[in-house]
């Protein structure tokens, strides 16, 4: 589904990556965990073709989408949903209008069409009739469910999180996660999970890698990840729970 | 760049409309009050300091082509392209910065919907479109002032000085202001949305605040040298002087 190659990217002299190599098999949800700064979020901009590698390729579907033009694009990233850290909602719209945004943009579909597909994915999220509210009357935890209803309104191949936890209380956290196992069961869809939270990461995870220094360094299914002999690795998992608990 | 890429977008499909008539009317609509303002208060000025200098000439009586002349060809455009680059541009500046460190300008393209052809072609056309048609009321409202002026300050002959001015009411001027004011719009816009795109993530309230304020000040001179331009290059191609 994707496969990422030989990746290089350097800003003002700090190597973020430096040769990563990554594979994400259709269907899988793959967390994708590493210190802050290690360039997990930089790798989820490059995926989406918000910024480009100094150096190396990323495959979506058998395209190496670093060397596209923006039409070309924009029309694999027809197939991305993202969820970003901030939600990223547009405020001067309201909910039923930021979830039917990709929507009404790239379907032609009538208003009625349009408002039971924002109808259909607020269901999905647990926020029914809340189309005619405002990004400034959610919470932390609705944001992120507005945020994702959108990421899958136009019912994307990959969905991409960028720390869907951070910034929310422990039971957000946990229906928010709970949230990303429903929809990769319901949707089956590829997702790609940037996360430091270490909870989020086993629950929602059925592959995990770890990035240091600019390269990826241990890979595989949860289980995998907990015998792997890396003391970095290790160190980070027991310092996260640690911090968590 | 960005001036290039929205030129090249404006007129390709599909056309945005609905967010035209939005910014029509967020511009036209909610800046004509403060621009009827500064018209009047502008042609009462400028009816004021010029009657003191004619009357030393003996040329008073000219006052309406002297306010006529001077509100179609300069002060029409250039008080409501100040009134705009300080209500508008640092306004478009404010709001597309805010979008970008709140990555909302990422959602966009991240859903396939390009910023520039979304955010700034609608704001270029509607202050390329709107900047002329303030300026024919500021015009208007400019004349009046100075009109009023006239007739209470200096107890002039109303009609004579109304008749002053429509016989140096020339369409050539008129077009060239228009024009010219149609560039200080497009020159907003320009400056307010590459302020707005330019900031960087990390520079959160304090980088908006601060482009913000560059985008006004910025825009401001733009304006200034583009008239020195304008002036110039259309009075050669209209032959007005």
């Amino acid at each position: 589904m994707i496969w990422i190659e030989n990746l290089w990217k350097n800003f003002e002299n700090k190597e973020v990556l430096t040769g990563l190599e990554l594979y994400i098999p259709r269907g899988e949800t793959l967390v994708i965990m590493g210190q802050s700064g290690c360039g997990k979020s930089v790798l989820l901009k490059m995926i989406t073709g918000l910024m480009k590698p100094d150096q190396g390729q990323i495959w979506i579907d058998g395209e190496d989408i670093t060397t596209f033009t923006r039409k070309a694009l924009n029309r694999t990233r027809r197939k991305l949903g993202m969820l970003f850290q901030s939600a990223a909602l547009f405020d001067s719209m309201t909910v039923g209008e930021n979830v039917g945004f990709m929507v009404s943009q790239h379907m032609k579909l009538k208003k009625h069409e349009i408002d039971e597909i924002v109808a259909e994915k607020l269901r999905l999220v647990q926020l029914d009739d809340t189309q005619h509210l405002r990004p400034a009357e959610l919470s932390g935890g609705m944001r992120k469910r507005v945020g994702l209803a959108r990421a899958i309104a136009c019912n994307p191949e990959v969905i991409l999180y960028d720390e869907p936890t951070t910034g929310l209380d422990p039971i957000t956290a946990l229906e928010i996660n709970r949230l990303i196992r429903d929809l990769h069961e319901k949707l089956q869809v590829t997702s790609v999970v940037v996360t430091h939270d270490m909870d989020s990461a086993f629950s929602v995870g059925t592959r995990m890698a770890m990035i240091h220094q600019g390269q990826v360094i241990a890979h595989g299914t949860p289980d995998e990840i907990w015998k792997i002999d890396n003391p970095v690795l290790q160190q980070f998992i027991a310092h996260e729970n640690h911090h968590q608990n | 760049m960005l001036v290039w890429e929205t030129w090249s977008l404006a007129f390709r499909r599909p056309f945005q409309l609905r967010l035209l008539v939005h910014q029509l009317f967020l511009i036209g609509v909610n800046s004509i009050s403060v621009v009827l303002i500064s018209g009047l208060f502008t042609g009462m000025v400028l009816a004021t300091q010029g009657y003191h200098q004619l009357i030393q000439l003996s040329a008073e009586g000219t006052l309406g082509k002297f306010v006529t002349v001077s509100v179609v060809k300069e002060l029409g455009p250039m008080v409501t392209a100040f009134v705009l680059a300080g209500r508008i541009g640092a306004s478009i500046t404010a709001e597309l910065g805010t979008m970008k460190v709140t990555e909302q300008i990422d959602a966009l393209e991240v859903m396939a919907t390009n910023p520039v052809k979304y955010l700034v072609v609608p704001r270029f056309l509607a202050c390329a479109i709107m900047l002329p048609i303030l300026t024919l009321f500021a015009i208007v409202f400019g004349i009046a002032g100075g009109y009023l002026a006239a007739i209470i300050l200096f107890d002039m002959n109303g009609l004579f000085f109304l008749k002053l001015a429509q016989a140096n009411l020339f369409i050539n001027s008129i077009v060239i202001s228009l024009v010219k004011a149609s560039s200080f719009g497009m020159a907003i816009a320009s400056i307010g949305c590459y302020k707005g795109f330019t900031i960087s993530s990390a520079g959160g309230a304090e980088g908006v605040g601060k482009s913000t304020t560059g985008s006004a000040v910025t825009s401001l001179v733009t304006i200034l040298a583009l008239d020195a331009f304008l002036n110039q290059m259309l009075h050669v191609v209209f032959g007005v002087q």
